[in-house]
This record gives structure tokens, C-alpha cells and sequence, in this order.
């Protein structure tokens, strides 16, 4: 897997393992190009019984689960988190945001909520509609056959509904609700809040003999050792190394710059590799970033040269800027007519089997972008935490006294599980230039490259769309006789307005654009400045929309690598 | 030392509670041995690292961990299900002592409290009073009103809650437990809905348009395929 054939020189490098990164290998390796995929994280295989954290119970764990070591628990499948040590980042002002990074061959698509919607053709097009932001330079008609593509090669459920702006795909049907997603369903109706079943990249069917199917273990958090749910090792790197592809993986290998020449083109990059902490060079005739919007933003202003003084690609000064994240809001309520549950496994998926898309006209409300709804609650696996403040809910029901010893807490325990649901927004914001990412001069890591800061402050058209969800977040659960667990958040608040980064979508710090003043990259994700950098991460997101990222990240990703085949027969390189 | 020779020591070091108590309890030598393999959970190196450095430390002297097998006892007796010492509460709250630092100083704070309460009030320590004399003192910490917030609340009170925390979470955390609660999933399985008594009990059910629309499991199997329009044909 060490491979330090430094005087080789590849038709493409592949900066980063994710979604984008995944997509690349593929349509590249597959085209017949020599790839190296560089992965700054170790290898990562989720059918590896030495990594694997899949169906085991919390008393495998001597902390029982607890998020200690990882930030959604120890057997969550993201190495790193928020913070790693020795690889800082800082903050400009008042400013909070939260950096999420994930280590390892496939990154953050081994444990994400695989939420796969497609952006509908309003989302191309926010500012034609509400004068804020840009339009991208695309619209849903270049994509759709990609989001095709995409669906049949890696597999989501989901139903046809014909909602304009939530375009249908290529389905695998979806499982049918649990019992606190009818009570949802039911609950969100009263209030003419839409209810469609989810879309996500889990296999309820069989897609191929490669890949297993789902077995309903509530754990794609853990990623899938059968490879029943997306991430990029399982459904895009082996299956491209498997059909012989020319791929050389490099892990442990972080990215400092992209090399260039005289000329000012790339000629590959240059990584540090963290088992020996030394640095070596790879050459390549294509360099593609995927190693996040924010990873590849660094790697290109830390890739300064004298063709390009101010970074690699940014003669616009627009590289780090326009970062946003997806908003999120969040309600956890307790329902009474849930208490002393009869038990049986409801485990599914892993995430909700139904949301609620955006079902409302930001014309007629205060604020211009929307959100859709997710739904949690249930049976779930115990875990630490379980069982904390086990007879708390005892206020709910106007008996003022809880804790206590004895087996009482044992009936306690039972009478309360399952009894709680809760509710998520995750909406769109608008991108803002002052809202940004930049290299903070008087830091470097671990590794001695220098590391971001950040610059965010969410507008007003984020904090009304917060309030928005909270008002009908208190409704639905109204509706469901439910009691909110906390007091509804205020203006002091930012009405419970998540911070920037925390709901880890962060994109738009490369994005795409006709005029190379006012972007970065071009609509086939290329650098303006240099014809053979690309940049496939959700870096040239030039707007969010209320979705989530990965599934526009692996359709653009795929269109790009397939600009990127036909630049190669025409000789362009 | 060898790799094999180090894990054994830091075996014995580490399960400093474990020896503990297969002294009092007589647990055998091979359970915690079994024990120890048994957290085999996909960690990496650093991480593998990290846990062993806190394997190898004791926090809790001797003593502190029979009081705390005490408490735990009291909080959960046994029952036909399994008891403290079966879901090894006492183990779970020396490590997560280790793990979470913050937990350390209440935690000892209130074993002295406790003493110093049973000296006072009895001339004995905890472990050595009376079951009624164990419970005339816990009447007076183990209850709060919900209403308030619990840092607001007298320490031993505040320090009461975190062990009954641990205990509640340690016991249905544990195999035992989770059978007791009677979680059924983290297990390969096929899911077709919400049993219909359970449906019936809430007055639910599912809407009719949908029916049609949700997974046949009985053609999971087959292999996936569309027509131009995206409507599944297998």
C-alpha cells in the first residue's frame, strides 16, 4: 500500500478519499488514467473485523459508548472530530465555527446520515428568485443525468412525489415508518407540514452481487461491513481497483501544496507522510482536490508561488470565501402516550425513514431560503447516557420528587423508554464573502504547514428561518401531546440557531462560475487560473440549498472526471 | 517485554478493580481475563494507546470501590435479571473516572462525605453500618425536586445523582440490562413495520397510498431495475 515511487509521474492525483474523491478515482481509474489517491487519514475497509464497531453492544466498550475519544461516540466511524491534536485552526472576532474533519480512506461518507437528496432546479437559481447570492452556472438539466447516473450506480430509496424543486430519481423503495415516525407523520399533517418518506443511500434492495443488502441494524453511523449503505471505500474505490484500475493508494499522507511549474501549471503535489513525519513529491499531469471545501481551500493558498503570488488559483482573492454551512435548529419533546412502550426491535435504518421537505413559499414568509425536518426518537440501543436522570420526566405528570434508589428505578427505566422524540431544520443560509476561511499567518501544525481561521457570523436570513423552525417544531409537537424538554430559545438565542460548521456541511470556499473575477472554478469544477487543477469536494458549491451535500457532490464530481477523461483524449493536458 | 507479556501486565495493572473484587467476590482470574479481550472494539492505535494508559492507572483506592460496590447495591439490588456486579458497575466507574477527569473530585468528595456522615451520625463507616442505618442517609440525597436545576442543588445531593447515574447507565449498558430494558435490536434482522398490536394500541395505521410503495422484503433479493422513467420493475 506504501508506494513511494516518487520519479513515476500519474495521470492524475486525487487530493482526499471522500465522496468526491471516491467518484474521481472511479471515473478516472475506470477511463483507463494512472491514478494516486492521496488520503491524509490510514486505510479503511468497514468489513475489517479489527476496525469494525458494527453490531456491537455498548459493554464491548469500557466507557460504555461514551463520546470521550469520539465525538458521536466510540463507535461512530469518523477518525478526528472537531478537534485533532496538533492540527489547530483558530477564529477571527466573535467568531465560533466548528471544523469537523475525518481521517480515513472514505472520510466523513463512513458514518454520515446518508441523506441523499438532489439539489431541484430552484436550487441552481436562488438568485433569479430572490435577488440574493448567485446563480450557479449549471443548471438542473446539466446535472440530472449525473443524479441518474449516481442513483442506479450506488443506490438510494425513495418515492416518486413530482415536487418541482425535489426532483425524483431512480429509487429502491423505502421501509416502511416506525411508531414514533406515524406519530410524527400524523402530527406534522395537523399542521399542513408535508411528510414524504425518506431518501437515503441504504440498500433496501439489491443493487448488484458485489454488495449486500441492508439487515436493518440502525447502523450506518458504524459503516456497513456488508457494504449495505454508501461510502466511498465500499462503493467507489475497491469496486475501481477491483475492475483493475491503475490506482496507488497513499495514506497517512497529508497534502501541503500543489507543485507547479514555470509555466504555472501543476505538476503534482507535495505530501508529508506522517509515519515517517517526511515530505516527498509526487508528479502527475492532472491534480484533483477532494479533500473538503475547506482542506482544499488551504492547500491552495498555502500552494503559493511566483506565478501565483496570492495562492494557487486565486487571482480572484475568492478562495476561502463564501463558506457556509447548512443552519440547523433542533426540539426534543417527551410524549406521554409513550410511556410503558411494549418493546420489540425497531431498529431500520440507520436514520429516519421519513422528513419533511421544504413545504412552504419563502415569498410570503421573512426570511428567503428553506428547511426541511428530520425525525428522530425511538427504542434505541443503549448506550452511555442511558439511564442518566432516569425519573425526571416525573415532573411531566406533576409529581415533584425524582431520583430515589431501589428497584422503583428499575420500572422507571422501562416506563420512560422510547418515550421521548425529537426534531431537526436543516436549512439553507445564503453564502456571504464576509463569511470566510483564510490562512492564519502566525500558526502552523503539527507538520509545520500553516493552518485556517475562520470568519463567520450567520445574517438576519438565518436567524428568522431559526425562529421559523422553532414555531413549527413547538406545533408539530403540540399536535403529538407532547412536552418540549427545554425552554423554546429566544432572540438572545439566536432561536437555538446551531453554529456555523456544526451540522458539517460546510461548502462554496472554490465556487463555480462563469466570470473568473467573481468565482474560482469554472461549471467543470477547474481552477479558472490553471487548466489542470480541479477542485471536486463541495468546495464549488455556489449555494447550499435545503439538502444535503453528498449526492451533488458525487454527481458534479462525476461530470468533472468525465470533462476530465475528454480533456485527456483531446491531448489537453 | 514482549507485546503478549506487556498486554498481561497491563492487564493486571489495569484491572486493579477487577482484582479487587475477584478477591472479595471470588470473580475467577479467567472472567477477567475474558473480560479484558472482550473490549476488542475497533479501535485505532492512538486510541488503543489511550486506553491501555488508563487501564494502567487505579484511581479509586480499595476501600472507595467497596463503598462504591456498596452504593451501587443499594441503588440497584440484584434481581432475577442480573445484578451491579454482573454489568461490572463498579469497573465502569473507575474507568469513566479515568475518561472523564471532571468526574474525579466529586466523585472522592462524596465517598468522604458519605464516611463522614456514618461517623457522625453512627460512629461506623458506610460499609459497615446497618442496611437501615445505609438507607436513613441515602433517604436524605437520593431525592430532589425535578423542577430544579440540579447544579443549583446541595453537593452531596448533586453527587448522589452522578453515582446513580453511573450505576443506571453501567447496569443498562450492560448485557444483563439491556435485556432487562428489553432492547431487542443491534442485530441483523429484516424490518417490516410496526407490529399490528402495537399499531392498534395507538389507533394508527399505515396510510393506504403508501402501502404499495414501501419495500416487498420478500423481493430484496432481486436484483434492482428500472424503466426510462425511474418506476422499479423488479
Amino acid at each position: 500500500m506504501h508506494i513511494k515511487n516518487t520519479a513515476k509521474e500519474y495521470d492524475v492525483i486525487i487530493v482526499g478519499s471522500g465522496a468526491g474523491g471516491g467518484m474521481a478515482t472511479k471515473i478516472l481509474s475506470e477511463a483507463g488514467l494512472s491514478v494516486a489517491v492521496v488520503e491524509a487519514g490510514p486505510f479503511f475497509d468497514p468489513a475489517d473485523p479489527k476496525s469494525m464497531t458494527q453490531l456491537k453492544p455498548a459493554f464491548h466498550s469500557p466507557r460504555r459508548g461514551a463520546s470521550t475519544t469520539r465525538h458521536f461516540g466510540d463507535y461512530d466511524q469518523a477518525y478526528g472530530g472537531w478537534d485533532i491534536d496538533g492540527e489547530p485552526y483558530g477564529q477571527i472576532g466573535s467568531t465560533d465555527f466548528k471544523w469537523f474533519r475525518s481521517r480515513m480512506l472514505g472520510g466523513r461518507t463512513n458514518h454520515w446520515g446518508r441523506i441523499s437528496l438532489r439539489f431541484g432546479p430552484n436550487d441552481f437559481k436562488r438568485k433569479s428568485i430572490d435577488g440574493l447570492g448567485e446563480n450557479w452556472p449549471i443548471s438542473y438539466d446539466d446535472i440530472k443525468p449525473y443524479y441518474d447516473k449516481v442513483d442506479k450506480l450506488i443506490g438510494v430509496f425513495g418515492t416518486k412525489e413530482n415536487i418541482y424543486n425535489e426532483p425524483d430519481g431512480f429509487f429502491l423503495p423505502p421501509p416502511k415508518p416506525r411508531l414514533h415516525e406515524l406519530f410524527y407523520i400524523r402530527a406534522a399533517r395537523k399542521s399542513n407540514v408535508k411528510v414524504i418518506p425518506s431518501r437515503l443511500s441504504v440498500l433496501t434492495k439489491r443493487i448488484n452481487n458485489e454488495r449486500g443488502i441492508c439487515f436493518y441494524c440502525a447502523g450506518c453511523a458504524k459503516s456497513c461491513n456488508v457494504y449495505g449503505d454508501f461510502s466511498s471505500g465500499s462503493c467507489l474505490i475497491f469496486p475501481a481497483q477491483k475492475s483493475g484500475g491503475q490506482i496507488d493508494l497513499y495514506v497517512n499522507s497529508m497534502v501541503r501544496t500543489v507543485t507547479t511549474n514555470n509555466e504555472g501549471k501543476a505538476t503534482g503535489v507535495s505530501f508529508i507522510d506522517k509515519d515517517e513525519n517526511k515530505e516527498y513529491k509526487l508528479k502527475a499531469k492532472v491534480v484533483v482536490l477532494a479533500a473538503s471545501a475547506c482542506s482544499s481551500a488551504r492547500i491552495l493558498l498555502n500552494s503559493k508561488s511566483k506565478q501565483h503570488p496570492n495562492g494557487l488559483g486565486n487571482s480572484s482573492d475568492l478562495i476561502g470565501k463564501y463558506l457556509h454551512d447548512s443552519t440547523g435548529g433542533d426540539m426534543m419533546a417527551f410524549i406521554p402516550e409513550l410511556i410503558d412502550r411494549k418493546t420489540y426491535n425497531e431498529d431500520g435504518v440507520g436514520g429516519m425513514h421519513v422528513y419533511s421537505p421544504w413545504w412552504l413559499d419563502n415569498k410570503k414568509l421573512d426570511f428567503p431560503r428553506g428547511y426541511h425536518i428530520e425525525v428522530w426518537g425511538g427504542m434505541g440501543a443503549p448506550t452511555y447516557g442511558t439511564g442518566f436522570n432516569v425519573n425526571s420526566f416525573n415532573k411531566f405528570f406533576g409529581i415533584n420528587k425524582a431520583g430515589g434508589y431501589g428497584n422503583v428505578l428499575r420500572s422507571d427505566m422501562k416506563k420512560y423508554y422510547g418515550s421521548t422524540i425529537g426534531v431537526s431544520g436543516r436549512g439553507e443560509s445564503v453564502a456571504q464573502k464576509s463569511n470566510y476561511c483564510e490562512i492564519d499567518p502566525n500558526t502552523v501544525d503539527k507538520y509545520g504547514v500553516p493552518t485556517l481561521r475562520f470568519n463567520y457570523q450567520w445574517t438576519d436570513n438565518e436567524i428568522k428561518q431559526a425562529k421559523h423552525m422553532q414555531d413549527t417544531f413547538e406545533e408539530i409537537i403540540h399536535n403529538m401531546g407532547g412536552i418540549p424538554l427545554w425552554n423554546k430559545p429566544g432572540k438572545d438565542a439566536n432561536y437555538g440557531l446551531n453554529k456555523p460548521g456544526w451540522i458539517i456541511h460546510e461548502v462554496g470556499t472554490t465556487r463555480m462560475g462563469n466570470n473568473p473575477k467573481t468565482s474560482v472554478t469554472n461549471q467543470f469544477e477547474r481552477l479558472h487560473d490553471v487548466n489542470n487543477v480541479f477542485v471536486v469536494d463541495a468546495g464549488p458549491f455556489v449555494s447550499q440549498a435545503d439538502k444535503n451535500p453528498t449526492w451533488t457532490i458525487l454527481a458534479l464530481a462525476m461530470r468533472s472526471s468525465e470533462h476530465i477523461v475528454n480533456e485527456f483524449k483531446k491531448q489537453n493536458f | 517485554m514482549k507485546r503478549r507479556d506487556s498486554i498481561k501486565t497491563i492487564a493486571l495493572a489495569s484491572f486493579g478493580a477487577s482484582m479487587f473484587l475477584e478477591s472479595c467476590y471470588g470473580i475467577s482470574r479467567e472472567k477477567i481475563a475474558r473480560s479484558l479481550t472482550r473490549y476488542d472494539y475497533g479501535r485505532t492505535p492512538e486510541e488503543k494507546l489511550y486506553d491501555d494508559k488508563l487501564f494502567a492507572q487505579k484511581f479509586f483506592s480499595d476501600y472507595e470501590l467497596l463503598t462504591l460496590d456498596k452504593l451501587c447495591n443499594l441503588i440497584l439490588p440484584p434481581n432475577e435479571f442480573g445484578s451491579i456486579r454482573d454489568a461490572e458497575v463498579v469497573q465502569l466507574i473507575e474507568f469513566m473516572a479515568k475518561d472523564i477527569p471532571s468526574y474525579k473530585e466529586p466523585l472522592r468528595d462524596g465517598l468522604k462525605w458519605i464516611d463522614n456522615e456514618s461517623n457522625s451520625r453512627f460512629d461506623n463507616s458506610f460499609i459497615d453500618l446497618s442496611e437501615f442505618n445505609q438507607k436513613e442517609i441515602l433517604d436524605e440525597i437520593a431525592y430532589y425536586d425535578p423542577n430544579d436545576n440540579m447544579n443549583d442543588l446541595p453537593q452531596p445531593i448533586q453527587w448522589f445523582n452522578l453515582v446513580r447515574n453511573l450505576t443506571m447507565t453501567g447496569y443498562f449498558t450492560s448485557e444483563v440490562g439491556i435485556k432487562e430494558l428489553g432492547y431487542k435490536g443491534n442485530f441483523p434482522n429484516v424490518w417490516d413495520g410496526v407490529p399490528q398490536d402495537v399499531l392498534d394500541q395507538y389507533g394508527l395505521e399505515y396510510d393506504k397510498d403508501w402501502l404499495d410503495k414501501f419495500v416487498d422484503q420478500s423481493k430484496r433479493n432481486i436484483i434492482a431495475e428500472w424503466d426510462d422513467d425511474g418506476n422499479l420493475i423488479t
